[in-house]
């Protein structure tokens, strides 16, 4: 089963060609690494999938519908949801409201008005607290939590809609080497246990390879390499984006 | 209508864009590079214009007039200076708001300090010595002086553009205004760079004011329409954006022109003077670059700035002390007619608290929750007014039914112009509210057939039994009662919520699913509706309305209340208004200069308690509870 076909995907900032003719896929269930070296196109190509971006050209198909340009909380509502590379949630309120609003906004009953929102989807709330181990946080205000525990609870709020995909923009960065295993082993049980794709940036390559099930590289705009961890690691053109082929300076002529 | 007149219009229109030019400049550079809406820019230009009518009439002939036109540019550059240091440098990591705030509180004071040194009649500037003739242009007599400014500005704007370009100085304020924490990380001092833009800002500004003296008099009024006009200029060519700043100059004076050249005109039966329509003109235009182009005709795209103000604590539903608190307030307002009747005074005053709670409570709906920093409120207050107050006039409609039109005139009001605001963030959304409370402030006063103009509207009473004042009070208090408790519902049920998560991390809320745009929006439309609740009862409590009703004055008191109150809570608002309306009563009767009065307030506040009464309140309760 295959959920997302991304279609020579393309997009343009002036004269770079940011994402260049770009395809690959997801099949339902599979832990997708998109990684290669900064300024390959990996954020744009992401953007382009969660709503962010229009792109120039191209197709995004999502259970076979396309979903290219669409803005993000129509993307949302197809089942995609997403974290951020800077972990967003909502300050003002605390972690079980947080969730509970995802819940609320899921559920399409945003525009009541007169029950409290306290009162809505709390059990729900306080069970996907639980799964990401942030239950005992429930009532404190959001703002006040340390940064791994804020990409925890943004996780629940990703899961809150349900989706079928999950979209993960550096889901480590700013985060201690230890913790980063963690939420990783985290939100592989939990997309195991739900069935749920996940697309994933990342740039440590610890967690790439111990986790994804297959890994896309791109650079400069294109894909080089997709494939599992092994095949990867061994292709030299990756090899290449990564450490330079080492012509440089003979070019240059400084190194004889 | 003839092509000729037109043609004229056009160049006079030139003229016009020369003054408006310099003040827009000014106002864009020092918001470029400071990131502040400088609203006291109108009261430079204001001060320029008295200074240099003041000089010319000293000194005399055309040293007096060219001299004086010099120094005032300087000597409005050095006041610029000043402010900067003794003010803005302490304000320049606050909230967005406290900074529009208190540079506002600097125009109210400045203008009660030219009240207090030049009196309140305008001012007469002599003509300029060398150019008190005429030009012909188009078969028409065009003053020599109106020629002279048409090539003053384009001038000023090529040496501004030389030094922009050349300098080192230049250099530094075109990197401050793309990226000011990288332009700090290099080491640039920063406050000798902000004084010194802030002054040229404000040089060029007197020098707008000063050379406008044989144009028009110098007079208290200008600095708030002059300041209108010029954020106008600024936000059509993009704040920042010198030369976008006298593209938009010359449009807007064009449009203005062209507005009065048609004049009267015949359409489909009904004559349309157009020359009335010049200030919607001027803010249909910004409306339709914003809504296309949101950073301006050459502007750029705002980068956000670094260090967002700090989170607040998440709102609680009220404590049962606190519900306690408000059912014994509501109780003890409710006996207010039994236990004042000695002094019937208390009543008035009472009304005139309970409006101003409903006022505040709706504007703090969309400022704090909402995080709309409306400086137009009064706008859905002043259309609640005329709504109740025009269905008597015309309609002859009984209480009930003109306090029913007051909500609806104001809803529809807030659900036009809040579908533009919410396009907009931060202080272009604050300058745009501001911008419609104009619009509709100068429809009513200048559609004098249906409104009376600046008469306004007279003889709204209550009928029977409302006609008694223990009566009305006690209505006015069942509307304002179930207005806060509709608000405070609203608030804490999932509608709030979605308000407050668009406004605590808008890419979240979309991606989760929420219609951020059309949540606010909605918001926005609530606020107004309850604020035309507001309105109406003020109009039946009053008797007459005017135009006053929709005046910046009056927005700008609803965000004293809101501020006094504090943003964080969902009581302040009630305390703040409170607190305002009394005080309001009590010092207004024993001043002449309660505007310097209400802008030292908003100083001190802005300044020192920036949480405002309550949250200042719960801060040293907090203090005393840890020991």
């Amino acid at each position: 089963m295959t959920s997302l076909v991304v279609t020579s995907l393309s997009k343009n900032f002036g004269a770079v060609r940011a994402v260049d003719n770009v395809s690959f896929s997801i099949a339902g269930g599979e832990f997708l690494a998109l990684i290669g070296p900064n300024g390959a196109g990996k954020s744009t190509c992401f953007n382009m999938i969660n709503g962010q971006l229009a792109p120039d050209g191209g197709t995004v198909l999502f259970d076979g519908r396309g979903i290219a340009g669409l803005p993000p909380r129509e993307i949302c509502r197809r089942g995609i949801a997403r974290t951020f590379q800077v972990a967003a949630t909502f300050g003002s309120m605390t972690v079980a409201e947080n969730v509970q609003m995802a819940l609320i906004a899921h559920t399409r009953e945003i525009y009541r008005w007169w029950r409290r929102a306290a009162s809505y989807h709390r059990p729900r709330a306080l069970d996907l607290l639980r799964q990401v181990g942030m239950q005992d946080a429930a009532d404190r205000p959001c703002s006040e939590l340390a940064y791994g525990d804020v990409k925890r609870v943004e996780l629940a709020i990703a899961l809150a809609s349900d989706p079928q995909l999950l979209l993960m923009d550096e889901p480590t960065a700013g985060m201690a080497p230890g913790e980063r295993n963690d939420l990783i082993r985290l939100v592989k049980a939990l997309v195991i246990e739900r069935g749920v794709s996940v697309l994933f940036t990342e740039h440590s390559m610890d967690v790439v390879f111990a986790f994804a099930d297959r890994i896309v590289v791109m650079a400069r705009g294109r894909i080089i390499a997709d494939g599992d961890a092994k095949s990867v690691r061994g292709d030299p053109l990756v090899q290449q984006a990564y450490f330079g082929s080492g012509r440089t300076f003979e070019r240059a002529g400084g190194v004889s | 209508m003839n092509w000729e007149g037109l043609a004229f219009q056009a160049v006079d229109g030139l003229a016009s864009a020369s003054g408006l030019f310099f003040v827009a400049a000014g106002l864009s550079l020092i918001f470029g590079v400071t990131r502040i809406i400088n609203i006291a820019h109108g009261s430079l230009y204001m001060l320029g214009t008295y200074i240099a009518v003041s000089l010319a009439s000293a000194i005399g002939g055309p040293l007096g007039f060219w001299g004086g036109v010099a120094a005032t540019a300087i000597i409005v550059g050095v006041i610029g200076a000043l402010i900067e240091i003794v003010l803005l440098r302490r304000i320049y990591s606050a909230p967005e708001l406290f900074q529009l705030l208190a540079t506002f509180a600097l125009l109210l004071v400045i203008n009660d300090a030219a009240l207090w040194l030049w009196g309140p009649q305008d001012l007469l500037g002599p003509r300029a010595p060398g150019l008190r003739g005429s030009l012909e242009i188009l078969g028409r007599h065009m003053p020599s002086y109106d020629a002279f400014l048409i090539v003053i500005a384009p001038v000023v704007l090529c040496v501004l553009h030389i030094v922009f370009v050349r300098s080192r100085f230049g250099r530094l304020v075109r990197a401050a205004t793309e990226d000011r924490d990288m332009l700090g990380a290099l080491g640039v001092n920063q406050s000798v760079l902000f004084t010194a833009v802030f002054a040229l800002g404000a040089f060029l500004a007197g020098l707008g004011g000063a050379l406008q003296m044989p144009r028009e008099p110098a007079s208290l009024g200008t600095d708030l329409t002059v300041i209108t006009d010029a954020f106008v200029v600024v936000v059509v060519g993009g704040m920042g954006s010198i030369v976008g700043s006298y593209v938009a100059a010359v449009i807007i004076a064009e449009v203005k022109a062209l507005c009065i050249g048609i004049g009267l005109v015949a359409l489909g039966g009904v004559s349309v003077n157009f020359s009335k329509f010049t200030l919607i003109a001027e803010f249909l235009v910004m409306a339709v670059v914003l809504v296309a182009r949101p950073q301006g005709l050459l502007g750029r795209p705002q980068i956000a700035v670094r260090g967002e103000a700090a989170l607040e604590a998440p709102i609680r539903s009220a404590s049962r002390t606190l519900t306690v608190f408000g059912i014994a307030v509501l109780v003890i307002l409710a006996a207010l007619p039994f236990l004042a009747r000695s002094s019937p005074y208390t009543l008035v005053l009472g009304v005139d608290v309970l409006i101003a709670v409903l006022f505040a409570t709706s504007l703090h709906f969309i400022m704090g929750p909402g995080g709309m920093h409306s400086f137009g409120h009064a706008a859905y207050f002043g259309l609640g007014a005329y709504g109740a107050a025009l269905a008597v006039r015309w309609f002859a409609a009984p209480m009930g039914l003109a306090l029913a039109a007051a909500p609806v005139a104001a809803a529809l009001g807030a659900l036009l112009f809040g579908w533009f605001a919410v396009r907009l963030s931060g202080v272009y959304l604050a300058m745009l509210t501001l911008a419609f409370a104009q619009i509709i402030w100068s429809i009513i006063y200048q559609w004098q057939d249906l409104t009376g103009g600046s008469n306004g509207v007279l003889g709204i009473w209550p009928n029977p039994p409302f006609d008694r004042l223990p009566v009305f009070f006690l209505l006015s208090l069942a509307l304002v009662a179930a207005g806060v408790v509709l608000m405070r519902r609203i608030l804490l049920a999932p509608f709030g919520y979605a308000m407050r998560a668009g406004r605590d991390s808008p890419l979240r809320a979309e991606a989760i699913g929420i219609d951020v745009k059309k949540v606010h929006w909605l918001a926005f439309a609530v606020a107004g509706t309850v604020c035309g609740v507001a309105g109406g009862i003020f109009a039946f409590a009053k008797g007459s309305i005017s135009p006053e009703t929709i005046s910046i004055d009056h927005s700008v008191n609803g965000l004293v209340m809101v501020l006094l109150g504090g943003l964080g809570t969902l009581s302040g608002p009630i305390v703040g208004a409170s607190v305002f309306a009394i005080l309001q009563d009590f010092v207004m009767q024993e001043t002449e200069y309660w505007h310097a009065l209400l802008g030292g307030i908003i100083l001190v506040l802005v300044l020192a308690f920036p949480s405002g009464l309550v949250g200042g309140f719960l801060r040293i309760a907090a203090r005393w509870r840890r020991p």
